[in-house]
C-alpha cells in the first residue's frame, strides 16, 4: 500500500514537471528533499536522545512500574477478555505512556512485547484477537499530552512559541481515542452476535 | 487555553527535575542510565533516516511539481460547495498521508510548517494533525506482521475511524483556538 502510493507520487511528480516544461524542478526537489530528510533526523536525534535518557532512568527507578500500577484499572476495564494478571498489561500501559509523551519512535518496542503477550493468549494464531484490535485502536489515536517531535520541528521553524499547540493536540487526540474505543467496543459486540 | 500552555510550559523541566532525582534516590546511577537509554534513542533517529529521506524525496517531487496543485484544483469546487474554507486544502497532503505513514507524514509536515511558517495557520494545524504519533498502517503492517497476524478483522476500520475523527477534530480546534 504504501509502495504504491509512493511510486505513484514520485511518477506523477516527474510526469506533471515534464507536462509543465518544469523537468529542472524534479533534481533540485529530490536534492533538497535528502537534505531536509537528514536535518530533521539530526534535529531528532539530539530530542529522541534525551527522552529516552529519561525514559531509561524511570524505567529502572521503578517510575514506570508505579505508573503501571496507577493506570491499570482504567486500562482493565477496556480489555475484558484479558484476566487482571495479564503479562500483557505491562507492556501495554508503558506503550500507552509513552504515546502520550509524544515518543512515537519508543512506544514501538513496548507496542512489540505487548503484541507478543497478546499472541500467547490468542486461541486463533492467524487473526487478530478482540484485545489486539483494542490495543492497536488506542495505539492509532492516543492522546498525546506532549507532542515532542512536533515540538522541535517548530522550533527549527524559529516558531514565536513552539509549544502553543499542545492545547489543540489534547484535544483533537482526545476526540480520536474517544472515537476508537467507541467504534472498538461497538465492532467487538456486533461480531459477537 | 493560557492554563494549558502553562502547563507545557512546566512540563518538561518538570519531568527533567523529578525524574532524576527520584531515579537517584531510588540508587539509579542516573548519569550512566542516561546515556545507555539517550544511545538508543539516537539509534533510533538514525534508523529512521532511510524512510525520511525515501518520503521527503517522493512527497517534494510531486508537491513542487504541481501535481498537487491539480488535485486540490480538483477538489476546490467540491471543498467551496461544502462551505469550507479553501485555504484547508493546503494541509490534504498532510491527511492523506497520516494514516500510512509515520515518517512520511513528519516530512509532509515538516514542509508544510517550513513552507507556511510555523505560526500560521496551516503551520499549527499541520502540527496539531502530527501531534498523535502511531499512524494506523504502520502499526498494523509492523505490530501484526511481528507476531504472524493475518487476518486484520475489524482493525483497520477502527484505526482510521479515528484517524477521520481526528482530522476532524484538528481542522475544528485550530480554527476555534487560533481563528
Amino acid at each position: 500500500m504504501v509502495n504504491l502510493i509512493w511510486l505513484i507520487m514520485l511518477l506523477c511528480g516527474i510526469l506533471v514537471a515534464a507536462a509543465n516544461g518544469t523537468i529542472d524542478q524534479v533534481t533540485e526537489s529530490a536534492l533538497n528533499a535528502a537534505e531536509l530528510g537528514i536535518e530533521v533526523a539530526i534535529q531528532l536525534m539530539g530530542v529522541m536522545a534525551l527522552w529516552l535518557g529519561i525514559m531509561h532512568i524511570a524505567e529502572k527507578a521503578g517510575l514506570i512500574q508505579s505508573l503501571s500500577k496507577f493506570c491499570a484499572p482504567a486500562v482493565r476495564r477496556l480489555f475484558p477478555s484479558l484476566k487482571a494478571d495479564s503479562p500483557a498489561f505491562g507492556p501495554i500501559i508503558m506503550n500507552l505512556c509513552a504515546n502520550i509523551l509524544g515518543l512515537g519512535n519508543a512506544a514501538t518496542p513496548f507496542g512489540l512485547k505487548a503484541m507478543q503477550e497478546l499472541q500467547k493468549e490468542n486461541t486463533e494464531p492467524d487473526t487478530a484477537s478482540p484485545a489486539m484490535i483494542t490495543f492497536l485502536a488506542l495505539n492509532t489515536s492516543c492522546i498525546t499530552i506532549i507532542p515532542a517531535t512536533i515540538i522541535a520541528v517548530r522550533m527549527k521553524a524559529g516558531s514565536a512559541n513552539p509549544v502553543e499547540i499542545i492545547g489543540t493536540t489534547i484535544f483533537a487526540t482526545g476526540c480520536a481515542m474517544t472515537a476508537a474505543i467507541i467504534a472498538d467496543s461497538f465492532f467487538r459486540r456486533r461480531k459477537k452476535r | 487555553m493560557s492554563f494549558v500552555t502553562e502547563i507545557a510550559r512546566w512540563a518538561i523541566p518538570f519531568i527533567l527535575f523529578f525524574v532524576p532525582l527520584y531515579g537517584y534516590l531510588h540508587k539509579v546511577p542516573v548519569y550512566e542510565t542516561f546515556v545507555e537509554g539517550a544511545e538508543n534513542g539516537f539509534k533510533t533517529a538514525v534508523r529512521i533516516i532511510p524512510f525520511l529521506i525515501g518520503m521527503l524525496v517522493s512527497i517534494k517531487v510531486f508537491t513542487e511539481s504541481g501535481a498537487l496543485e491539480l488535485i486540490i484544483n480538483f477538489l476546490r469546487p467540491a471543498f467551496m460547495a461544502l462551505g469550507f474554507d479553501p485555504s484547508l486544502l493546503n494541509i490534504v497532503p498532510l491527511a492523506l498521508m497520516r494514516p500510512l505513514s509515520g515518517s512520511g507524514a513528519l516530512g509532509v509536515a515538516t514542509q508544510l510548517i517550513t513552507q507556511y511558517g510555523p505560526d500560521s495557520f496551516i503551520g499549527r494545524l499541520a502540527s496539531t494533525l502530527q501531534g498523535s504519533t502511531d499512524t494506523t498502517f504502520f502499526v498494523l503492517a509492523v505490530y501484526f506482521g511481528s507476531v504472524g497476524i493475518k487476518k486484520y478483522r475489524y482493525a483497520l476500520k477502527v484505526g482510521l475511524l479515528a484517524d477521520a475523527v481526528g482530522l476532524i477534530a484538528s481542522i475544528w480546534i485550530v480554527t476555534k483556538v487560533f481563528g
